[in-house]
Formats: structure tokens, C-alpha cells, sequence
């Protein structure tokens, strides 16, 4: 397995735990929701004051008015502190949706970014990066800064409030007990500091274990039935098993880190509550502190820890969300391998209603990695409304071409032009739409056979979808279904024969009316009869139109104007089949081999 | 919230460390109650005069008992929550293996981005209740207990005061909590359908280019996620509530201590000193019961959650495992179809009243036209799917009553569409017999033509494919796909229509090897080419799922049907072509 984690681990890499940049860019996404959070901020302080007024109440109430036997005086206060509490209580819950709310609209922009960036990232990204992966930016990724904007931030500087209004109150009641007491502070501030250290770490290895997790698991969901049909279930389990254990793990380290923070920082308080009752208790002996001033500290201390766990909890949501967003960024800030055009003027007139598309490989070359050359020196040559086939073993390079031509690559040497004009110069939309096509790997989308006819032009009239299925004689199964073209697609046409599949596809590529149409390999997996009935249908269609027809049923190319034969990645041979046939080269042997029956298969197998 | 007792099984294991949690739970309550009890002594002490070194003891005794609390505290803590992450991978566990036990047609009608959400974010949810939601009731009962009991001999009327705040708290949790899970329950339910919208955009990426379709995507996952925002601050609002609302009844309730405590010491039926620790006893009290409240809400949460996860879990797999199941120590591999009829939505059938028996190791062919049933067929000999009508048998044993691994291990099915994983040539190779020795994996790449291939990868065996095997090319995909099932050495092997993608020189040298290694094994091949039918041992057409034709080569030329016309429209092609030749040369 060690080669797969590679390739799942490929963008795992940890960065800093918190980044000055990082944080500039996530606070630059708070944009329109400012208000929100400023008001946000401002109810919270106001909250905070509220609260914090409680315990002061209390020692007035203790000194001045119990101590003093004043009745009425201890109803006023009582009251106070009743009507104090109720507006803490509004404060903290109008902010406190009021980040939520906020949290959700920057959250939503930054999915929406995200995803509007996945749509224009090309092909060679999702060949490195699996589909669990990407789900877990969208997803677990995203919510981890919504509990960022919505608990944090804010939350960050409500705590802060508490914790100098703390002070600040207690240094006014009496500093001499406010020092006493808070002596104890500089070992928060040391064991906040090694807690921290520890637990960042950890947290960006949790979300990375989940990453990985979510991607073994999408895998085995989409491969179910191989996973069944070959007995690896327990394997599987096992491993899945082994990624969960290890996430696991981390977790329980995690654990063991709280488990010893909480008691110690609680330790710590009652540290305090001894120094106030010792140096306190003095003091009061003395004559220098009221007993109310005592009971008031004792009451501020509680107080004073929960600031301090928060803030240590909000520094973790703080890491994980800087790990998040550090990999939402890195999605984001991919360079787009395949950009979407270097010049703008360019694209050719009247490109509306486009007839006779010409196409011209010049000397390409092509490799997905480095040097591993799949394409060499390729050149040719398609003529407005010419129909050429490709023929070739598989692994030829043929698919590879096709992929060339929508520009899901970029060629690293060499032009690929379209009507005189280079595909790079091509606005992307555009160029894709002039061609229909039929990849080898069908994706057929969870909705109506209906929405799936008419994917590439979705505003076509139920008329049309109708036409364009009739034209590859998939009215004939679509109509037995039982609602037809209502019927609903599940995910990946699984209710679908792959033929039929296959008979979508190509309804869909057809539908659009493109002035080019590509196929690879369209009907493959279609029986002979339905195949025949497609090529006349397709006969009708091809005139005027240029096409690129890949088959390895030589009855497939039958209708083309010429033939290009591919060999490891070189253009071997072309013209006409009458011409290739007399050169006796590689496409007479592959004709041979398909009509000269198996015994000239196996001696033209033994001649080369 | 009934939801929730299915947790209970995945906590049983647990048992022994969730009582010693408690324990300590209740012993970590009953040493920091201490802590205000010696408050009182300290503030009496202070009230009648007492001397500095007195306090230090009292300041040291406090010292000493959070020092032990803190200890104990750390052990629940550990414990306690490390149990939550225990039982989550259980629960994480049983529920992959329980969609490992699931059937083809579960995963036909479910979407993989739903099942998705449910094993990740659902599971998080029900995982919170497992640890604080055991730990902090457990926390909060012992230690409301020992501080009411303190409260108690305190002052009775006080603490009668006290106790009026419990039906508020309790209503309020009732109704929040309501609230929480049905909108927990909507808020999960987007979450599904906004993965589902992303797990298929992503991975039909290829197509969402070539159509040029990025915009409308777009719009689509915009509207799905707003839905998903305005379900979220619906939340929110009723969230937002909970903390601040036990926060407000704590403040109420000390509000009334402080006035009737006050007129109580007014009237010298209370100590300050008492007064001062029935305060520090109810401050004990104030997380706890805000605590309540998160709990609640958690608890809300998890249900919701946990009845989405039981929605799977007890999805019964149809194909169930028999009582005895058979497990023959020889397998001769012969396969019979009995009068077998199956549908896939209980009314149309897919196929109808198959009845043929294919002897061990001989060949069988079958050709159709595209969804005439051949695949789903095939598909019910490994029991992907059991038969609406009739029975299959393999060496005179209904399918239903074979052990389902052993009767796997006996099939190897190349299926039409490869299916590979993102992992080295090698492992994808050895996916159904990951032991199997270095030759042997030669030996199957070597008959599948996929060893030239695979030899000018970059790192041979070890490059890794692509999810899905995207790297590769189709035919190099389906020839993977060969390799891996003939090195299961089967001695059932089905191949689906496996070789469309390969051309056809390709596919006649495999054809040629395939031979050899077919022999003594019994084999049905799908196809739409005559060229690789014509020499199986007996052919069937399939049509509207039934078999229409049967017989030799020659014996279905000889009847003039559907195969003579599927042959005579092959050779044609080839005459014409022929002609071709004959002009141009
Ligand atoms: N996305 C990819 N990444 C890396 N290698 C690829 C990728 N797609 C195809 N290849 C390799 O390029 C070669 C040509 O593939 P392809 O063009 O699909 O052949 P075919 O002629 O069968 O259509 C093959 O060796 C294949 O393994
Ligand atoms: N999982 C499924 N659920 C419902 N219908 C299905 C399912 N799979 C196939 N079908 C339908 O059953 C029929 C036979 O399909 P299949 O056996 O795949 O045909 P083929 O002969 O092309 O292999 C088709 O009409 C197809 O639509
Ligand atoms: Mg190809």
C-alpha cells in the first residue's frame, strides 16, 4: 500500500501552526459581515460587563447592606443584579446568533469560492487529487472555519474583556489582595503555553487522518461490488480498520493532553482561593479588607478560569482552523494548469453558428509525466466537414488526443489549432462547445434521462431531447422504461445496462448540434444491430460536420473520408482505406486480423 | 431520543471503564466538595477572631483537596472521553462492515455522498454524546448531589430555593431540545444532498468540462448550499438560546439567595460564613447546570443523528447467508439456471424462465442486444443478486445455500466498466488474491496482454493508477481487470463484455492465451463480436431477457435467426471491405 499513500498523501504536508499571513487572508473573507461581528463584539463586551458586575453586587450587598441589617437596601441590590442578569442574558444571546450568523454567510462564500475554483482547476488536478479528498476541503475543511468566524474571533475577544475586567475590578477593590491573587498567574500562563504546544500539533494530524479516512471510504463506496465480487471485504475492513485505529490514536493523545489541562488550570484557582483566604484572611484580621471584598475575589477567581479554558479551547479551534484554511487556500490558490486563455481578442468571428471546423495537430508532443512521452512528433490535418477515423492498439494514444483537443491538457511542444487558431488562445467555453463528445469513460448524473440528453444545453425543448435519442435508437429502451424520459437516472446510470448508458452518451453529444463530433470509442459496448441502425443515423449527421471517430471496429470507421493509424504514441500511417490497405503496413494487419479470420491473425501475430 | 439506546451495545464493552469513570466521578465530587466547606470554617474563623496560622492550615487544607481533585479529575476525563473515541471506532467499524455485507441494489438506489455524510459528520455527532454526553451527567448528578445534601445542612430553606429553578431547567431543555432535532435533522439532510451535489461533479469531472457545464454546476451548488445556510441559522437562533438561558436561571436563582439568605442572616438564622459557602456551594452548581443545557442539546443532536446511521444499519442485506452454509472441498463448477426469473423493481422483469445447465469446464457465449439482461445474468451466479423466481445452482447447490465467500472465491467476473482502485498495478492485480505468488501474477498479466503495457510504465507493477484506474487507458483498464480475475484462478470465470475496449489484434492474442488457460474451467463470455464467440461450446442470444437462441456456431447459422443476422451483417462488413482491397490492390 505504501506507493497508494503516496499518491492519497500527496498534499498532506503540515504547515505553520499560525501563520500571520494566513490569518490576514481569513480576516479579509469576514468583508460584509463586518457590522455583524463589530456589533457582535460590542453586545459581547457589554455582556461581559454585565456578568462581571454580579460579584460586585454581592460584596456590596454583603458589606453594606447584610452586615448592616438594611432590608431595603438588599432588595434594591438584589433587583439590580436580577435585571443585570437578564440583559447579560440578551447580550450574549443576540451575539452569539449574531456570530453564528455571520460565521454561516462567510462560511457559505468560502464554499462557493472553493467550489467555483474546483470547476475551473483542469483535468490533470482531479488525476492527482481523489474525490474523498476534495469532499473533505468542501466539507469538514469548511466547517472547521466556520467554527472559526462563528466561536472564535469573537468569542477571542469576549474572553480577553473578562479576563482584564476581572483584574481591572480587583485591582480597584484592593490591590494589594488583587496582587496577592494574582501571582498565580504567570504558571497559567506557562502551563496555557505547554498545553498549546503539544495539542497544535495533534490537531492538524486529526484533520489530516480524517482527510485520508474520507478518501478510503469514498473509494470502497464507488467500488462496493469489485470489493464483494472478490472477497475483500475483510482486507478492506482491516485496512479501514488500521486508518480509524491510527486516527484513533491521535484523538487519545489529544484526550490525554485535555484531561490534564482542565484539573491543572482549576488547581491553579484554588491556589488563588488559599492565597486570597490566607493573605485575605490576614489582611480582614487587620482591618485593611471587608469581608465582602473577600467573598467578592473568591467569586472573581471562579470566574476567572472559564476565560482562561475558553481561550485555550478557542486556540485549538484556532489551529484547526488555520490547518483548514491552509488547505482550502492551497485548492484555491492552485495555478490552473491548463489557463483559461493568454490572449483575449482572439477568438475567430461568427464562431455563433459555426460550419466546417478545421483541426491541425502540428509536431505534438505530449507527456503526463515528464518525458514519458505519449504522443510524438504528431502532425495532420482535419478539413472543415472531413470525417477521419483513428485507429490503434490501445494505449496508442488515441484517447490522449481527444483529451488534447478539449484542451483538458496543455501539449508541451508543439500547436494544436482549430480553425487556424491555437486551442491556448481558445476561450475554453467555447472551444468545448463546438465539439460533441462521447468520452470512452461514460458519466451518466443522477436525474432524468432527460436531464442527462440534454447536459450541454439544458434550455432544449422535450421535442429535441426526444429527436436526439432517436437518432441513436435510444427512444427503443427509453420508451420501455416506466416514466420514459421522466424516468430518474440513478447516480452513475447505475439501473442501466452499460450499452444503455453508453446510448445516453451519445444522445447527449449529438444533442447540442456541434459543428465537430468526437468520438471515442462511442459504441463499444452497443450490440451490432443498434451500432448499424447508429451508423446510418450518424452517416446523415456527419455531412458537413468534421468529426474524429475512434473505433477498433474497422466497421465503425467504414464512413470516413480518411484514416490516421497510431503506434506507440506516433502517427503511422494515413489516407484512405484503400490506400493504407495497399501499403500493407500496420492497418492491413489489423484488417487482416479482424476479417481474415483467426488463422492470418495468428501468422501476421508471428510475422511482426 | 429512543434513537440513542442503540448506542448502548457499543458501550457494553466499555462497561467496566465506564463504572470506574463514575466512580471516580463521584469521589472527584465528593473530595471538591470540601473545598467551600472549608471556606465557611475559614470565613467563621475569621468572623469570631481567629489567628493568621489557623488560615494558613485552612489555606493548605484547600490546597491539598484540589490537588486531589485535579488528580481525579484528570482519571475521569481520560477515561471518560477515551471511551467516546473507543466506541466511536467501533460504531465506525460496524457500520463499514455492515455496508461491506450490503447488496449491488443497495448501492444502486443510495447515493455515495449521502452515505458519505452519514459516516462522517452524523457519526460526529452521535460520537459527542458517547463522551461528554456520558461524562458531564455523570459529573453533574454526583455533584448536584453532594452539594444540595451540603446545601441542605446549611440551610433547608435556601436550598428549597434553590431546587424551584429544577422544573424551569428541565422545561427548557424539553423544548429546545425538540426543536434542536428536528432541525438537526433537516440541517443533515441538506448536508447529504450538498455532498452528493459535490461527489458527483467531481467525479464526472471530464464530462462537466467537455460540456462546458462549470456555470450551471455552479448555480446548482449554490442553491443547495444556500438552503444549507438558512437551515443553519434557523439552528443558530434556537442555539444561540441554550447557554444563556441556563446562564440567566443560575443568575435568578442566586439573585434569590442573596435576598433570602440575606434577610435570613438579617434575622441571625444563618452564619455569614454559611451565607459565604452556600454561595461558593451554589457557584459549584452554576456549570454544571449551564452544562445542562449543552448536554441537552448535544443529546438532541446525537439522536437525530444516530437514527440517520440506523436507517443504514438496519437496511437488512437481502443476499442473507444460509444456516449451514456449504463449503465442498472439491468444486467441479458447473452451473445451472433453473427456471429463473429476476426483476429489479418487482415489475418489470429483467429476465424470464431461464433454464440451462452448463457442464463443468465448458464454454458458454452470450450475445444480445444492449440491456437485453446478459449482465444482469451473469450477475446472479456470484449472488450480487438472488433470483426473483427459480434457482441457480452451481454443482447441483442453490446458490443461496453456498458459504457466499467460498462460492466468490470459485467465480472471478471481469466486469464491462473495470473498476480499479488507486493503488499500485500490482495490489490492483492481486485485489482477490493478495497472497498469490510474484510468477503467477506474471503468468495473468502475460495472457491479458497487459504485461507490454506495463513494462513501459514508469515504475512498472508499482505505478499507481489513478482513482478508478483514470490514468490508464480504456483497454488497459479492461486487460487490468482480466489479469486480476485470472489470478484468483477461478474455476468460474465470467467476462462481461470485458473486451470492448481492447483492439481487436489485442484482444485475439488474449482470446488465444485465454484458451489454454480455460481449460478444466467453466467460462461465459459476453460479447458482441462474433469473431470471439464462434468457438465457445454452445451460444445463447439473449433477447428481453430470454434466451431466444441456442446452440453451436453453426448449428444458430444453420437456424437463421438472430445470430445468423448478427454473423451475416459481421461478414458482410468484411466482404465489403474485401471488395475494398480487391480494388485498391
Ligand atoms: N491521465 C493519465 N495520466 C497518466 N497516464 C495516462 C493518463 N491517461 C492515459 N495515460 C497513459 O497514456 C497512454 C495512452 O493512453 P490512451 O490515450 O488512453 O490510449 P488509447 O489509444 O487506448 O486511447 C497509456 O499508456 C496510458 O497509460
Ligand atoms: N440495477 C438495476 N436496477 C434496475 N434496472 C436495471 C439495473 N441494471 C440493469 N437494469 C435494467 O435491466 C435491463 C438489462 O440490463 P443488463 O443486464 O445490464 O443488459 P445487457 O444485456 O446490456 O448487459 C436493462 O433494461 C436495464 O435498464
Ligand atoms: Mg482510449
Amino acid at each position: 500500500m505504501s506507493a497508494a499513500d503516496d499518491w492519497s498523501r500527496e498534499d498532506e504536508v503540515l504547515g505553520k501552526a499560525y501563520d500571520a499571513r494566513l490569518a490576514r487572508r481569513l480576516w479579509s473573507y469576514i468583508g460584509d459581515q463586518k457590522r455583524k461581528i463589530a456589533l457582535a463584539a460590542v453586545l459581547l463586551v457589554l455582556g461581559a460587563l454585565a456578568e462581571l458586575a454580579g460579584p460586585l453586587l454581592v460584596k456590596v450587598a454583603i458589606d453594606r447592606c447584610i452586615a448592616t441589617r438594611d432590608w431595603h437596601g438588599l432588595v434594591i441590590i438584589v433587583l439590580l443584579f436580577a435585571g443585570l442578569a437578564v440583559s447579560a442574558t440578551v447580550l450574549r444571546w443576540s451575539e452569539t446568533y449574531l456570530t453564528g450568523a455571520a460565521g454561516q454567510y462567510i462560511v457559505y462564500r468560502l464554499r462557493m469560492q472553493l467550489f467555483e475554483k474546483l470547476q475551473r482547476l483542469s483535468i490533470p488536478y482531479f488525476d492527482r487529487n481523489p474525490v474523498g479528498r476534495l469532499m473533505s476541503r468542501l466539507t469538514s475543511d469548511v466547517q472547521a472555519l466556520y467554527e472559526l468566524f462563528s466561536a472564535g474571533v469573537v468569542a477571542i475577544v469576549g474572553d480577553v474583556v473578562t479576563l482584564v475586567g476581572i483584574m481591572v475590578v480587583m485591582f480597584v477593590i484592593s490591590w494589594k489582595l488583587a496582587l496577592i491573587t494574582l501571582s498565580v498567574i504567570p504558571f497559567l500562563i506557562l502551563i496555557t503555553f505547554m498545553f498549546r504546544r503539544h495539542v497544535r500539533d495533534l490537531y492538524r494530524l486529526t484533520r489530516l487522518k480524517i482527510a485520508r479516512l474520507n478518501s478510503y471510504l469514498h473509494e470502497n463506496l464507488v467500488g462496493m461490488r469489485v470489493v464483494q465480487l472478490f472477497n475483500r471485504e475483510p482486507r478492506n475492513f482491516a485496512a479501514f480498520d488500521e486508518i480509524g485505529r491510527d486516527l484513533k490514536g491521535t484523538y487519545l493523545r489529544t484526550i490525554f493532553y485535555y484531561a490534564l489541562f482542565y484539573p491543572a488550570v482549576e488547581l491553579i484557582s484554588a491556589v488563588a482561593v488559599a492565597f486570597i483566604i490566607y493573605g485575605g484572611g490576614g489582611m480582614l484580621l487587620a482591618g485593611a479588607v471587608t469581608m465582602g471584598t473577600l467573598v467578592a475575589f473568591i467569586q472573581y477567581v471562579e470566574r476567572f478560569w472559564r476565560p482562561v479554558r475558553d481561550l485555550a479551547e478557542k486556540y485549538n479551534i484556532l489551529q484547526g482552523a488555520m490547518a483548514a484554511a491552509e488547505r482550502v487556500f492551497k485548492v484555491i490558490d492552485h495555478p490552473i494548469e491548463v489557463p483559461l486563455r493568454e490572449l483575449s481578442t482572439a477568438t475567430p468571428a461568427g464562431d455563433e453558428k459555426m460550419e466546417g471546423v478545421a483541426i491541425e495537430f502540428r509536431h505534438v508532443w505530449f507527456a503526463y509525466h515528464h518525458e514519458d512521452w505519449v504522443l510524438k512528433d504528431v502532425s495532420f490535418r482535419v478539413a472543415p466537414g472531413e470525417s477521419v477515423a483513428v485507429v490503434g492498439a490501445t494505449g496508442a494514444g488515441k484517447t490522449t488526443l481527444i483529451s488534447l483537443l478539449s484542451r483538458f491538457y496543455d501539449v508541451q511542444q508543439g500547436d494544436i489549432l482549430v480553425n487556424g487558431l491555437d486551442v491556448r488562445q481558445w476561450d475554453l467555453a467555447k472551444l468545448r462547445r463546438l465539439m460533441g463528445i462521447v468520452l470512452q469513460d461514460v458519466f451518466v448524473f443522477a436525474g432524468t434521462v432527460t436531464d442527462n440528453i440534454r447536459y450541454g444545453c439544458p434550455d432544449s425543448g422535450a421535442e429535441t431531447v426526444r429527436r436526439a435519442a432517436a437518432l441513436v435508437h435510444a427512444d427503443h429502451f427509453i420508451s420501455r422504461l416506466p416514466k420514459s424520459y421522466d424516468e430518474p437516472v440513478m447516480e452513475r446510470g447505475a439501473t442501466l445496462s452499460t450499452g444503455q448508458r453508453q446510448l445516453l452518451a451519445f444522445a447527449r453529444a449529438l444533442m447540442c448540434e456541434p459543428p465537430v463530433i468526437v468520438l471515442d470509442e462511442a459504441t463499444a459496448s452497443i450490440d451490432t444491430e443498434t451500432e448499424r441502425l447508429i451508423q446510418d443515423a450518424i452517416g446523415r449527421l456527419l455531412v458537413g460536420r468534421t468529426s474524429i471517430i475512434i473505433a477498433h471496429r474497422l466497421s465503425t470507421i467504414q464512413r470516413c473520408d480518411r484514416i490516421l493509424v497510431f503506434h506507440h504514441g506516433r502517427l503511422r500511417e494515413q489516407g484512405t482505406q484503400e490506400e493504407l490497405l495497399a501499403q500493407r503496413g500496420i492497418f492491413h494487419r489489423l484488417w487482416q486480423l479482424q476479417y481474415g479470420g483467426v488463422t492470418a491473425a495468428m501468422q501476421a501475430g508471428e510475422e511482426a | 431520543m429512543t434513537a440513542l439506546l442503540r448506542l448502548l451495545p457499543f458501550l457494553r464493552p466499555y462497561r467496566g471503564a465506564i463504572i470506574l469513570g463514575a466512580v471516580i466521578a463521584v469521589l472527584n465530587n465528593a473530595v471538591g466538595i470540601l473545598g467551600p466547606w472549608l471556606l465557611k470554617l475559614a470565613v467563621d474563623a475569621l468572623q469570631s477572631g481567629g489567628t493568621v496560622a489557623l488560615l494558613a492550615q485552612y489555606a493548605a487544607l484547600m490546597v491539598a483537596v484540589a490537588v486531589a481533585a485535579g488528580v481525579l479529575r484528570f482519571y475521569m476525563r481520560q477515561i471518560l472521553i477515551g471511551v467516546s473515541r473507543h466506541a466511536e471506532l467501533d460504531l465506525r467499524n460496524a457500520f463499514f462492515a455492515h455496508l461491506q455485507k450490503l447488496p449491488a441494489s443497495f448501492y444502486n438506489r443510495r447515493r455515495t455522498g449521502d452515505i458519505m455524510a452519514r459516516l462522517t459528520s452524523d457519526l460526529e455527532s452521535v460520537r459527542s454524546v458517547l463522551g461528554p454526553g456520558v461524562m458531564y451527567p455523570l459529573d453533574t448528578i454526583s455533584m448536584a448531589a453532594f452539594v444540595l445534601t451540603m446545601m441542605l445542612l446549611l440551610s433547608v430553606k435556601l436550598t428549597i430555593a434553590v431546587l424551584i429553578a429544577a422544573p424551569l431547567v428541565s422545561l427548557a431543555v424539553f423544548y429546545l431540545g425538540r426543536v434542536t432535532f428536528r432541525l438537526h435533522t433537516r440541517i443533515q439532510q441538506q448536508f447529504s444532498a450538498l455532498s452528493d451535489c459535490a461527489e458527483e461533479n467531481l467525479a464526472g469531472v471530464r464530462v462537466v468540462r467537455a460540456f462546458a457545464q462549470e456555470e450551471r454546476e455552479y448555480r446548482k451548488f449554490d442553491e443547495l448550499n444556500r438552503e444549507y445556510v438558512q437551515r443553519n441559522l434557523a439552528m443558530t437562533r434556537v442555539q444561540a438560546l441554550f447557554m444563556p438561558l441556563m446562564f440567566l436561571l443560575f443568575e435568578l436563582v442566586t439573585a434569590m439567595v442573596l435576598l433570602l439568605g440575606g434577610r435570613a442572616i438579617i434575622a441571625d438564622r444563618l452564619t455569614l460564613g454559611g451565607f459565604v459557602a452556600f454561595v461558593g456551594y451554589l457557584g459549584m452548581l452554576a456549570w454544571p447546570i449551564i452544562a445542562v443545557g449543552w448536554v441537552a442539546n448535544l443529546f438532541q443532536r446525537g439522536a437525530a443523528s444516530m437514527k440517520r446511521l440506523t436507517e443504514i444499519l438496519d437496511v437488512t442485506p437481502e443476499i442473507a447467508p444460509p444456516p449451514v452454509p456449504h463449503r465442498p472441498s472439491v468444486i467441479r463448477g458447473e452451473i445451472e439456471f433453473a427456471n429463473v426469473g429476476f426483476s429489479y423493481d418487482g415489475d418489470r422483469p429483467a429476465l424470464s424462465e431461464l433454464s440451462f445447465v452448463i457442464p463443468p469446464g465448458r464454454t458458454v457465449a452470450i450475445v444480445g442486444r444492449t440491456g437485453s439482461g446478459k449482465s444482469t445474468l451473469v450477475s446472479l451466479i456470484p449472488r450480487l443478486f438472488d433470483p426473483t423466481e427459480g434457482r441457480v445452482l452451481i454443482d447441483g447447490i442453490p446458490t443461496t445455500d453456498w458459504d457466499l465467500r467460498v462460492l466468490r472465491r470459485t467465480i472471478a467476473v471481469v466486469p464491462q466498466d473495470a473498476q480499479l482502485f488507486s493503488d499500485m498495478v500490482s495490489a490492483n492485480l492481486r485485489f482477490g488474491a493478495p497472497d498469490a505468488p510474484q510468477e503467477n501474477l506474471m503468468r495473468a498479466a502475460e495472457i491479458s496482454q497487459i504485461a507490454k503495457d506495463v513494462a513501459a510504465f514508469r515504475s512498472g507493477y508499482e505505478t499507481v493508477v489513478g482513482e478508478r484506474g483514470i490514468t490508464l487507458s480504456g483497454g488497459q483498464k479492461g486487460r487490468t481487470a482480466l489479469a486480476r480475475a485470472l489470478l484468483c484462478d477461478p474455476k468460474i470465470l465470467i467476462l462481461d463484455d470485458a473486451l470492448s475496449a481492447v483492439d481487436t489484434q489485442t484482444e485475439e492474442e488474449i482470446l488465444h492465451g485465454l484458451r489454454r488457460f480455460m481449460a478444466g474451467r467453466t467460462s461465459i463470455i459476453i460479447s458482441h463480436r462474433v469473431s470471439t464467440v464462434k468457438d465457445a461450446d454452445e451460444i445463447f442470444v439473449l433477447d428481453e431477457g430470454r434466451i431466444v437462441e441456442r446452440g453451436t456456431h453453426d448449428e444458430l447459422i444453420a437456424r437463421g435467426g438472430y445470430y445468423a443476422e448478427l454473423d451475416r451483417m459481421q461478414k458482410l462488413e468484411a466482404e465489403l471491405e474485401e471488395m475494398d482491397e480487391d480494388a485498391a490492390s
